[in-house]
């Protein structure tokens, strides 16, 4: 005799998960899409239940800068499309990364960064964490050797992104991940580029993830939010992070590691930074960053298709100095793309940002951004609209000259976030503006 | 590795047929795992006996049960009163596993558990031979909440997906 099927086992795929993971009905009224949770506060039953919440005893909420349903239906969201153990929702992705880095680091501490790093992590890491004591050294990602010779002693953190912003260059995650296990150190990625549909950096070794959910996952350019992703394999007790295994000074004596095995960090995160710095994603940007998430497969599919058609339009034309996209078969990142990129339509899918240099340099650059019809000017990526900027003026003005040769910003860059309209507009608007920006 | 995996659909019915839970080197100490996990689960409906020896040499009680030095030695007494040991849940080193597997095996419990950080193939193989089912390296109060409701409030990924309405209120 057959056994009946056993129902709770099934691996769900992506799509599915990006619908429903998180998000079963409402127990009390049945609601199927989430209720949005617009409370700061929840009732205890009695003293003896909150004596239970605050102790973390019992799994509950207290107070929306702790833990809100809302949020944390976004939260198990991102954390099932990752592949991963747990997530933390943050008000911004540069909260996120803030968050992830200050739940291991202090004073003293030091991190091995790309330097080929989003402009505002640079000032993030570079300036913000030097000065609470934390130093971060910059290394070229393109050889994971100069990952391996910046280690120190005092080490706590290797970061990366999968896809560099506006460099777009592929790191090669599971390479930088040996590096940073030799070490005993856990590997943090931003992955908002690449999004968690075209790839999941713990599959290849990274044990933390952050992302900007201003960009793909809302995909509509509409909500700020960020979130803090645990792959849930580092052995926080191999010595080097005694505040994940010894009695929390900032919560009640806990031993995060030991009470809650593999997303300790996530509750040491939740516990210790969000709840005391404060930096949380509010319930009604958690519900429309959640109505976005439930489209990323189908929008990220068109985005490719879009940048790919792009980049090859772009690469014959005639004011076109060079093309960069990991998705081009002659970028030297399309390796990288291919071993770690879900495919679309058979070819890497490499997302939607590219870059390229526009024939005139910086004052053509800035003429064909302002002759664009409705690809939209402004600093933003992932939106479902077609977004143009030249870095060297804008997103990258902070950097000086050296950080931004380091960073690969060259005066004539332009960057387009490729969005899904129909190609033959965008297409017909960078040719229109090519021709009204470099017309001599 | 063990033959019986922890999937879903094993921990639904290990949770919901096992009602009462010998506790192995539970704490009194109200900041320890143990008593994190005793505690919820006794919230929850559950029926806790702790095993603690220097707790049970005093004749003392944690969470309002009374402590016994042994799991033989508490299920005579749960049987002294009409009950049964369903399940012995050990917060120990994974080296003091095997005896505990040869008395959950001797008492008849349903399922042999094994919190975070503790495994033991050689036990675990021995307690699924005797038909009992084993769950290695998880807390019972996680798994619960994350089968029951809970534990997706501190954003953890419980693979649970469905558009049944739960019949029962996570708390």
């Amino acid at each position: 005799m057959s056994q009946a099927p056993k129902t709770g086992d099934r691996d769900y795929g992506f799509a599915t998960r990006a619908i429903h993971a998180g998000a079963i009905p409402d127990p009390v009224t049945g609601a199927r899409a989430t209720p949005i949770h617009q409370t700061t506060s929840f009732v205890f039953d009695n003293a003896e239940h909150a004596a239970s919440l605050f102790n973390l005893q019992t799994f509950g909420n207290v107070y929306s800068r702790i833990s809100n349903p809302t949020v944390a239906v976004f939260e198990e969201r991102v954390a099932s499309l990752e592949n991963a153990r747990a997530a933390l929702a943050c008000a911004s992705g540069m909260a996120a990364q803030m968050t992830a880095l200050l739940a291991i680091l202090k004073a003293g501490d030091h991190i091995v960064a790309a330097s080929t790093l989003y402009g505002g992590t640079v000032g993030q890491l570079g300036i913000g964490f030097s000065r609470l004591g934390i130093e971060t050294t910059f290394v070229d990602p393109s050889d994971v050797e100069n990952f391996a010779r910046a280690m120190r002693p005092n080490t706590r953190a290797v970061y990366g992104e999968t896809i560099g912003n506006p460099l777009v260059n592929v790191l090669d995650i599971a390479a930088v991940a040996d590096v940073a296990h030799a070490h005993g150190v856990p590997l943090v990625i931003d992955n908002t580029v690449a999004s968690p549909y075209l790839c999941n950096p713990c599959d290849w070794g990274a044990d933390i993830v952050v992302h900007s959910a201003t960009k793909y996952l809302g995909g509509h350019g509409t909500t700020m939010g960020g979130v803090v992703v645990e792959g849930g394999k580092f052995p926080w007790d191999n010595g080097k992070f005694p505040e994940m295994v010894e009695p929390s000074r900032a919560y009640h004596g806990v031993k995060f590691y030991e009470t809650f095995g593999d997303f300790g960090y996530t509750m040491k995160a939740r516990m210790e930074v969000n709840r005391t710095f404060g930096a949380v994603l509010s319930p009604m940007s958690a519900w429309q960053l959640l109505q976005g998430t439930e489209t990323l497969h189908l929008r990220m599919r068109e985005h490719c298709r879009n940048a790919l058609a792009v980049a090859r339009f772009l690469q014959q034309h005639p004011k076109v100095r060079w093309v960069n996209y990991p998705g081009l078969p002659d970028s030297p990142y399309h390796a990288l793309a291919k071993k770690q990129f879900r495919a679309v339509d058979g070819q890497p899918g490499a997302s939607g940002i590219l870059t390229f240099g526009i024939d005139g340099g910086a004052a053509a650059g800035e003429r064909f951004i302002d002759a664009c019809e409705f690809l939209s000017h402004l600093a933003n990526i992932g939106d479902a609209k077609t977004l143009v900027i030249h870095p060297a003026s804008t997103t990258h003005r902070q950097l000086n000259d050296e950080e931004l040769q380091k960073a690969g910003v060259s005066a004539d860059m332009v960057r387009l976030s490729v969005g899904i309209e129909d190609v033959n507009d965008v297409l017909w608007d960078i040719e229109q503006a090519l021709e009204r920006a470099t017309r001599a | 590795m063990s033959r019986t995996p922890d999937t879903i659909s094993t921990l639904r019915e290990v949770l919901g047929h096992c009602r009462t839970l010998a506790v192995v080197g539970l704490s009194p100490q109200w900041h320890r795992p143990s008593y994190f996990a005793a505690k919820y689960m006794q919230a929850h409906g559950y029926r806790i006996v702790p095993v603690n020896p220097l707790v049970a040499a005093e004749g003392g009680s944690i969470l309002g049960e009374r402590c016994y030095a042994s799991v033989v030695e508490a299920a005579q007494a749960i049987a002294a009163q009409g009950g049964h040991i369903d399940m012995v849940d050990c917060f120990r080193k994974s080296a003091d596993i095997p005896p505990l597997a040869e008395e959950a095996i001797a008492i008849g419990a349903r399922c042999l558990w094994l919190q975070l950080g503790v495994t033991n193939e050689e036990a675990a193989e021995r307690a699924e031979a005797a038909g009992l089912q084993v769950i290695q390296n998880r807390c019972v109060k996680i798994e619960h909440a994350r089968l029951f409701g809970g534990l997706g409030w501190a954003g953890v990924n419980t693979r649970v997906i469905s558009a049944k309405r739960p019949q029962q209120l996570p708390y």
